[in-house]
C-alpha cells in the first residue's frame, strides 16, 4: 500500500501543528465557537452528545497492522477502549477531549494517518471497493486512483469552503461494492473500445433529506484529465449553489435545479478552461503511486483444500469468504455485527487481534467497508481455519455477510447530536429477532438511520429504517426496495411510522411476505421489485 | 492588530470600490467590489481598466470568493485583489493561493497569527493562482 | 424549570449550570428562570462552557432533574447501549429513565 514520502509526511505534520495552534487559540478564548467550528470540522472533530467525536480518515478503506494498532492505542489512551467503523470506511471515537485532539492527530501522523476533511463542508474521504487488489472482477486495482484523488483533494485552496460536503469514490468493476451512485462525485474505471483505461464519471448523488442517485455526466474521461474535470465540477457547484439554506446546498440540488444537461454543459465549459491551465497530475505521478499497489508476492502451488469437518467453520467459510483472483487465496470478511450487538463497534483488543491477523495472514493489509465491517484481503485457504478460530474467540466470528443480521446502523441518538431517535437498540433487537431465520432469508441488507441525514444509508437499504421525532417520542419510518449496489435504487416508505417494537414487528411481517411470495433464487429485493409495495403494505398494516 | 494586511509593494489604489453593475457602466472607475453572488467573469471584457477588486466574504464559510479570485488571475489580471468581510486569519493562506494579495477583515488580525498562517505550509499538493510548485512537480524533477 | 447545559470546552463533557458553576450531574442543575441568555453570555465569554443552551426540565420527587427532551436525557446519562460508559453504570434502571 501507499507510503508517504517526505512531502506527504510534511503535509500531515504541518496540519497537526496548524490544528494545535487553532485549538490553543480556542481554549484561550481568542477564537469563538463560530470561528473554530469550521476549522475543527476540517480535522474531523465534532461536538457530539457526550463529548467531542473524532473521525479518522481511512483513505479508500485501506490500512495496515501498524495503523490498526495505533487506532487501538488511541482508543485505549484517549478514549474508552473502542472505536466505530462508519459507512464511509472511516473510524470514529466518541469520547475525545479538545485539549488532547492535537496529540491524537500527531500520533496518527506518526503512522501516516490523519483526520483531514473528514467532516464539514469539505471534500471528504475517498471511498473504494474493499476487495480492491484481490477481486477477480476488477479491471485494475482502483486504489492508486484513490490515492491520487486524496492528494488532488486535500487542501484545495479554491474548494475548501464549499456549499456543503462532497463525497467521492472510485471503483474498477461492474459490481459496485462502494455505493458509487450515492456519491457527489465518483469515477468508475473502464476500458474503451481501443483498450484504453479511462473513467466513467458520475455526479450529483447523495443521501440525506433529498436522496438522489448520481447520473453519468461523462462516458469516458482520459485518466490524465481527472484533476481538471474534478475542478470543473467543483467550480460550477461552488459558484452557483445556494448559500442561504443548508438543506439545499449539496451538489445534487444544483443538478436537479439546472437539469442534468445544463449542469453537464457548464461543467464541460469549465473543463475546457481548466485544461488550458495544465494542472493535471502527470502519468509519472500515477506510475509512482501505482508502484505501491503492486500485487503482494502471492505464493503459487498452494492447496485449494479446505477441511470443512467443523460445521461452524464451514458455515463461516461459505458466508464470509469470497473468491480471490490468486489461486489458493481467499478474501476474508470480518463481521463487526455480532447478533444483538452494536454494528460497527470494535474494542481495542479486537483491533489488536485483527492487526495481528493481517500482519501474519494477509500480507499486512486490512480494509474497512462501507457496511461497517472489515476485510482481510489476501488469506491463504490453508490459513482460513486458524484465522477463523482467532476471530471466533475474539467475538468477531459472526457468519452473516449481507444477511439480515449484517445491519448497517448510524450511531443515532445514543451518540449523535443530530439524531431524532436511537438506531442502535433497534439494530440490536432486530438482529436478535431475525437471526433464527437469517439463513432462510438470504441476502437482506437492512440499514438504519437515526435522522434525515441518512448516515445509516437507509435510502439504499433493501429494508431501510428512518428514526424521527414524533411529538417528542422516538418513531420509525419503514422503507423498502433501496440498493447501494450497481442496481442502485431509492427505498420507498411503506406508510405511517411505528414505535420501536412496532417497526421490528413490521419488518418481520415483511420478511413473511417475502418468504411466501418469492420465486426461485429471488432475494428480498428482487421479490419486492417484482410484486411491488402493496402486498408488503397489506401485511404490515393489517 | 492588523486592520489591513497588504502583500503588495505598489501604491494602494486610492479610490472607493463601486459595485459591479456601476463599474461596468462607468468607463473611468478603477476599483470594483464583487459580492459573493456576483459573476466575476462579467469583469473580464474590461479587466484592463481594473486596478483593485474587492471580493466580499459575507460569512466565513461562504467560499465563493475563492473561485472569483482565481478566475481573475487565470484571466491574467495582475492588479490587487482584496478580501473583505468575515475573513478569518486561518483562511488567508488558501486565499493567497487563489490570488488574494490584500485583506481587510471585519475583525482585525493578530499579526502573529497572520504571519503564521502565511508561512506555515512548506508544500502544496496542487497548482493554484500563486505559482507555487505542487508536490507532484517536485517529485518528478521540475523545480518550478 | 429552565436549566442550562453545554459541553466543557476542553474536555467536551456534558455540563449543567448549578447556579455558581458547572457540574457533570444533571441533578445539580438549577432553575435559571429568564436569566439564561445573561448567564450563557458570561460563561461562554469566559470559556467555561461551549455550545451552551437553555432547556425545559422538571424537578423529580426524589430531588432529581429530568430534562424534557430525550436527547438531553441521553446527554445527562450516557449512551443507553453502553451502560458501562454512563454516569450510572451500576444502576440497571438508569437506562429506562432516559426513555
Amino acid at each position: 500500500m501507499y507510503r508517504y514520502d517526505k512531502y506527504d509526511q510534511a503535509m500531515v505534520d504541518t496540519r497537526v501543528e496548524e490544528f494545535r495552534d487553532q485549538a490553543r487559540r480556542r481554549i484561550e478564548g481568542k477564537l469563538t465557537d463560530d470561528q473554530f467550528k469550521p476549522l475543527r470540522l476540517k480535522n474531523g472533530l465534532y461536538l457530539q452528545l457526550h463529548a467531542y467525536m473524532l473521525r479518522v480518515a481511512i483513505p479508500y478503506g485501506t490500512l495496515d497492522s501498524r495503523q490498526m494498532r495505533m487506532l487501538a492505542e488511541i482508543a485505549r489512551k484517549y478514549d474508552r477502549g473502542y472505536g466505530h467503523f462508519t459507512t464511509r470506511q472511516n473510524i470514529q471515537y466518541n469520547w475525545i477531549k479538545l485539549e488532547e485532539a492535537a496529540d491524537i492527530l500527531a500520533d496518527l501522523a506518526s503512522v501516516e494517518m490523519h483526520a483531514i476533511q473528514t467532516s464539514g463542508e469539505s471534500i471528504r474521504n475517498v471511498s473504494a471497493d474493499q476487495y480492491a487488489g484481490a477481486a477477480a472482477d476488477e479491471i485494475m486495482d482502483p486504489r492508486p486512483w484513490g490515492e491520487m484523488m486524496r492528494q488532488m483533494t486535500n487542501f484545495m485552496p479554491e474548494f475548501s469552503y464549499l456549499p456543503r460536503k462532497f463525497k467521492i469514490a472510485v471503483i474498477a468493476s461492474d459490481t459496485d461494492r462502494a455505493a458509487l451512485r450515492w456519491h457527489d462525485g465518483a469515477v468508475k474505471i473502464v476500458k474503451n473500445a481501443a483498450g484504453e483505461i479511462g473513467f466513467e464519471v458520475y455526479a450529483g448523488g447523495g443521501m440525506g433529506r433529498t436522496p438522489v442517485i448520481s447520473y453519468k455526466i461523462r462516458d469516458f474521461l482520459p485518466t490524465d484529465q481527472l484533476f481538471s474535470y474534478f475542478q470543473a465540477i467543483l467550480r460550477v457547484w461552488n459558484r452557483h449553489a445556494r448559500r442561504d439554506n443548508i438543506h439545499k446546498q449539496r451538489m445534487k440540488i444544483l443538478v436537479l435545479e439546472l437539469g442534468e444537461e445544463e449542469f453537464r454543459r457548464q461543467v464541460e465549459e469549465e473543463f475546457e478552461h481548466f485544461l488550458t491551465l495544465a494542472e493535471d497530475f502527470p502519468q509519472a505521478e500515477y506510475d509512482r503511486i501505482a508502484a505501491y499497489f503492486a500485487p503482494p508476492p502471492f505464493e503459487t502451488g498452494l492447496s485449494e483444500e479446505i477441511d470443512r469437518s467443523d460445521p461452524d467453520f464451514a458455515l463461516w467459510v461459505d458466508r464470509q469468504t469470497v473468491a480471490h483472483k490468486a489461486p489458493g487465496y481467499a478474501i476474508v470478511n470480518i463481521s463487526l455485527k455480532p447478533v444483538g450487538g452494536i454494528p460497527g463497534d470494535i474494542s481495542a483488543e479486537q483491533m489488536d487481534l485483527v492487526a495481528d491477523l493481517a500482519e501474519r495472514y494477509s500480507f499486512d493489509e486490512l480494509r474497512a467497508t462501507h457496511a461497517q465491517n472489515l476485510v482481510l484481503p489476501h488469506v491463504r485457504k490453508a490459513d482460513l481455519y486458524t484465522v477463523w478460530q482467532a476471530l471466533d474467540e475474539a467475538g468477531l466470528g459472526a457468519a452473516n455477510l449481507d444477511l439480515a443480521t449484517d445491519i448497517i446502523a448510524c450511531p443515532g441518538l445514543d451518540y449523535c447530536s443530530l439524531a431524532n431517535a436511537r438506531s442502535i437498540p433497534v439494530a440490536e433487537k432486530l438482529s436478535e429477532r431475525l437471526a433464527p431465520r437469517e439463513a432462510e432469508l438470504g441476502e437482506l441488507k437492512i440499514k438504519i438511520s437515526g435522522c434525515i441525514n441518512a448516515c445509516g444509508h437507509h435510502h439504499a437499504g433493501h429494508i431501510g429504517i428512518l428514526g424521527v421525532d414524533k411529538k417528542g417520542s422516538e418513531n420509525y419510518q419503514l422503507l423498502l426496495g433501496g440498493s447501494g449496489a450497481e442496481d442502485a435504487s431509492q427505498a420507498k416508505i411503506t406508510g405511517p411510522g411505528f414505535d420501536e417494537a412496532g417497526v421490528i414487528d413490521a419488518i418481520e411481517k415483511a420478511t413473511d411476505v417475502y418468504l411466501r411470495e418469492r420465486a426461485d433464487g429471488e432475494r428480498f429485493l428482487d421479490t419486492y421489485r417484482r410484486i411491488g409495495m402493496e402486498p408488503f403494505k397489506e401485511a404490515i398494516y393489517a | 492588530m492588523l486592520e489591513v494586511l497588504r502583500l503588495r509593494d505598489d501604491e494602494p489604489v486610492d479610490e472607493p470600490a463601486v459595485t459591479l453593475d456601476a463599474f461596468l457602466d462607468q468607463s473611468n472607475a478603477a476599483s470594483v467590489r464583487i459580492e459573493a453572488g456576483d459573476d466575476v467573469r462579467r469583469l473580464l471584457p474590461v479587466i484592463d481598466r481594473v486596478r483593485l477588486v474587492e471580493i466580499d466574504f459575507p460569512k466565513l464559510r461562504d467560499g465563493r470568493g475563492f473561485s472569483s479570485a482565481r478566475i481573475l488571475r487565470e484571466a491574467g489580471y495582475t492588479g490587487e485583489i482584496k478580501a473583505t468581510g468575515d475573513v478569518l486569519v486561518d483562511l488567508i493562506f488558501f486565499m493567497r493561493r487563489c490570488g488574494f494579495d490584500s485583506f481587510e477583515p471585519n475583525k482585525p488580525f493578530d499579526p502573529e497569527d497572520a504571519q503564521n498562517a502565511l508561512d506555515r505550509w512548506p508544500h502544496v499538493y496542487q497548482d493554484a493562482a500563486d505559482g507555487r510548485v505542487p508536490i507532484w512537480k517536485l517529485r518528478h524533477g521540475n523545480q518550478g | 424549570m429552565r436549566i442550562l447545559t453545554g459541553n466543557d470546552l476542553k474536555t467536551g463533557l456534558v455540563i449543567w449550570w448549578t447556579g455558581r458553576d458547572w457540574s457533570i450531574h444533571v441533578e445539580d442543575a438549577v432553575d435559571v428562570g429568564d436569566q439564561a441568555d445573561t448567564i450563557l453570555a458570561v460563561e461562554d465569554a469566559a470559556c467555561r462552557v461551549n455550545g451552551g443552551y437553555a432547556l425545559d426540565a422538571e424537578r423529580e420527587p426524589g430531588g432529581g432533574v429530568r430534562p424534557a427532551h430525550i436527547k438531553d436525557r441521553v446527554r445527562a446519562y450516557g449512551p443507553t447501549v453502553r451502560p458501562d460508559l454512563t454516569l450510572k453504570p451500576a444502576d440497571p434502571e438508569a437506562g429506562n429513565w432516559v426513555i
